[in-house]
């Protein structure tokens, strides 16, 4: 076990070093650096989507409401006379998405399967128009001016934290209860397991990093609009982590990755990339529904064979 | 007084829509329980060819009307039989998620094919005023052409599901799948009648919403769709009855909103209405209790 942390946390050290070094020298000039911004930006939107629909097994479409929620909490403390230090903001956008993950989720999820989507869709929509509906906020043309609160280093950081709290909630007795929700819920409950409670823990986690990923989008991006967190954002979302698999978070830390950079290919061609993404929504769905990697999580400590346990 | 009642007959029309755009819905659930989420995207469809039809054909009202339902029944049996039934014994879950991947598809083939800005749908008949209690009331002749040809459509719906020999197969295979193909119904077919009836009810709308607002464009499909969804919820999801009550009941609450509160809210007003049934009764309004099976 201590070797596999040690695998992990020299991979990302690593990894921290060498992006900082490339953009040191410039090989990582800024319209990369913003799209690494945006990797890691999903990377924490998908993770923290699949704990809800991968690993609790509730499908929830309404994952930009709460990003959104983040996002203006952000805009609106740091636009302040008296500023709040970017990093708190970013702490309270996320407990304030998580409280109205907890006001959402305690009735609606009580539904299941396709119900539960449209209603927590119907509440991602009336989170975007309430916001859309109040002056303070600057309506429909959002707000802009947005004070720079984070760097490369910050949103690594956030990245990696927010990845390693979600994995070792899954890895946990909490994980194993959500997990138990997903396969069978009359059966988890048949054990025991309190199902509304972990359905509306996880629900609540996954809010609080969308909040998590807004703020910090608010933060660097400088500039927010409700449209910006409408439903087609949560199917952005929600294609990431169909195709990683639902369930496997290495899956969506890398499909979050393969996506972000298709959809910066095709940047100038938003309706052919809209296009790529319902075909392979369908025909991931016709042909490997479980998604690229099922359950399944890629473990850093097999692939590298030093640091690697003999039979983990 | 006058207000509410000028809302209430706004209010009617709007509905009419909604609940011939649910009907679709309904009987797609109430067969096969998927929320095809594509459906509001035929109707954005039966719009467009409509659209196409009186410009480059030339076609009237009626004609470009039962061209636009024409095509989009087969759109939307294609769409059944290659995104959906492959689908048929997977978790429903699989099943949605496809239906968002089609809606996603015919959304952007159509800003693809037709540009995505709004187009002019082209006026096909002379808008004409009638001011009704010294002129309090206004109702305009296109209401009543709506109001119309969505009544006329639904008495053919609910003979063709009453009397038909299909629309007795569907009603066996909403019952029950397995026993009415024990009986000899052909299941497969009777799906694909359900999609192509649905959608041809969908095109429909959309055709009048083309008349009626005179402007189309290729995302038109989905707070309609999603709204006669909401509709389809309210009445009660798979009695076609209840996806009538449904839609009228939505738009007249919609249009009592931003008659009386504001128009900006009655989006979220639609949705906080399917939150609350969906809490309070989910079986809908005309739905009746079932106990799960374990």
């Amino acid at each position: 076990m201590k070797k596999r942390l040690l695998v992990y946390s020299a991979f990302v050290v690593v990894l921290y070093l060498v992006i900082t070094f490339l953009i040191k020298i410039g090989i990582i000039d800024d319209y990369i650096k913003l799209n690494l911004f945006l990797i890691m930006l999903n990377i924490i939107l998908a993770v923290s989507l699949n704990l809800i629909n991968g690993i609790t097994g509730q499908f929830s479409l309404g994952h930009a409401g709460f990003m959104a929620i983040g996002a203006y909490t952000t805009a609106v403390l740091t636009t302040l006379e008296k500023p709040v230090p970017f990093y708190l903001t970013v702490l309270i956008g996320g407990l304030f998405a998580m409280i109205c993950g907890f006001i959402i989720g305690l009735p609606v999820l009580r539904l299941r399967g396709d119900y539960l989507a449209i209603a927590t869709l119907g509440f991602g929509e009336i989170i975007r128009v309430i916001i859309q509906n109040i002056d303070y906020l600057g309506g429909a043309s959002g707000i802009s001016d947005i004070p720079q609160g984070i760097d490369w280093t910050g949103y690594f950081v956030t990245t990696v934290l927010s990845v390693v709290v979600i994995l070792n909630i899954i890895n946990s007795s909490f994980g194993r209860a959500m997990i138990a929700i997903r396969e069978d819920e009359i059966a988890a409950e048949a054990m025991g397991i309190n199902t509304t409670l972990y359905k509306v823990l996880a629900f609540m986690i996954g809010a609080f990093f969308a909040g998590v990923a807004g703020s910090i989008y608010s933060g660097s991006f400088g500039f927010i609009q409700p449209d910006m967190f409408n439903f087609f954002k949560s199917i952005d979302i929600l294609v990431i982590v169909v195709l990683g698999g639902l369930g496997s978070v290495s899956g969506s830390i890398i499909s979050a990755i393969v996506l972000t950079i298709i959809s910066a290919l095709l940047q100038d061609y938003p309706a052919v990339r809209m296009v790529l993404y319902s075909l392979i929504l369908i025909i991931i769905m016709l042909f490997r529904p479980q998604g690229l990697m099922g359950t399944k999580e890629i473990r850093l400590s097999k692939l590298i064979p030093i640091g690697g346990e003999k039979n983990a | 007084m006058s207000t509410f009642i000028q809302q209430l007959i706004n209010g009617i029309t709007l509905g009419s829509v909604y609940a011939l755009i649910s009907l679709g819905y309904t009987m797609v659930y109430g067969i096969i329980k998927l929320i095809n989420f594509a459906h509001g995207d035929i109707f954005m469809v039966g719009a467009y060819i409509a659209y196409l039809s009186v410009t480059y054909l030339k076609l009237g009202l009626i004609p470009s009307l039962i061209v636009a339902m024409a095509f989009c029944s087969v759109l939307g049996m294609l769409i059944e039989k290659f995104a959906y039934k492959p689908l048929r014994n997977s978790p429903r879950i699989s099943a949605l998620i496809t239906a968002i991947g089609v809606s996603l598809l015919l959304e952007n083939l159509m800003q693809i094919i037709m540009g995505a800005d709004s187009r002019v749908f082209p006026r096909l008949v002379t808008e004409k005023n009638y001011y009704l209690f010294q002129g309090k009331i206004v109702v305009n002749n296109k209401q009543i052409y709506l109001l119309i040809i969505t009544v006329f459509l639904m008495i053919i719906l609910n003979f063709v599901v009453k009397k038909t020999k299909i629309g007795k197969a569907m009603r066996a295979v909403s019952q029950d799948m397995d026993a009415a193909r024990l009986m000899g119904i052909n299941v497969d077919t009777t799906i694909s009648y359900t999609f192509a009836i649905g959608s041809a009810l969908a095109a429909a709308a959309g055709v009048l919403v083309g008349l009626y607002y005179n402007t189309i464009n290729p995302l038109m499909g989905v707070l309609p769709g999603l709204k006669a969804f909401i509709a389809a919820v309210f009445g009660g999801i798979g009695i076609i009855p209840g996806a009538m009550l449904g839609g009228f009941s939505l738009g007249i609450v919609e249009t009592l909103v931003s008659g009386y509160g504001s128009s900006m809210y009655k989006d979220a007003v639609a949705f906080a209405l399917l939150i609350l049934i969906l809490i309070i009764k989910p079986s809908g309004l005309l739905g009746k209790n079932i106990k799960e099976k374990v």
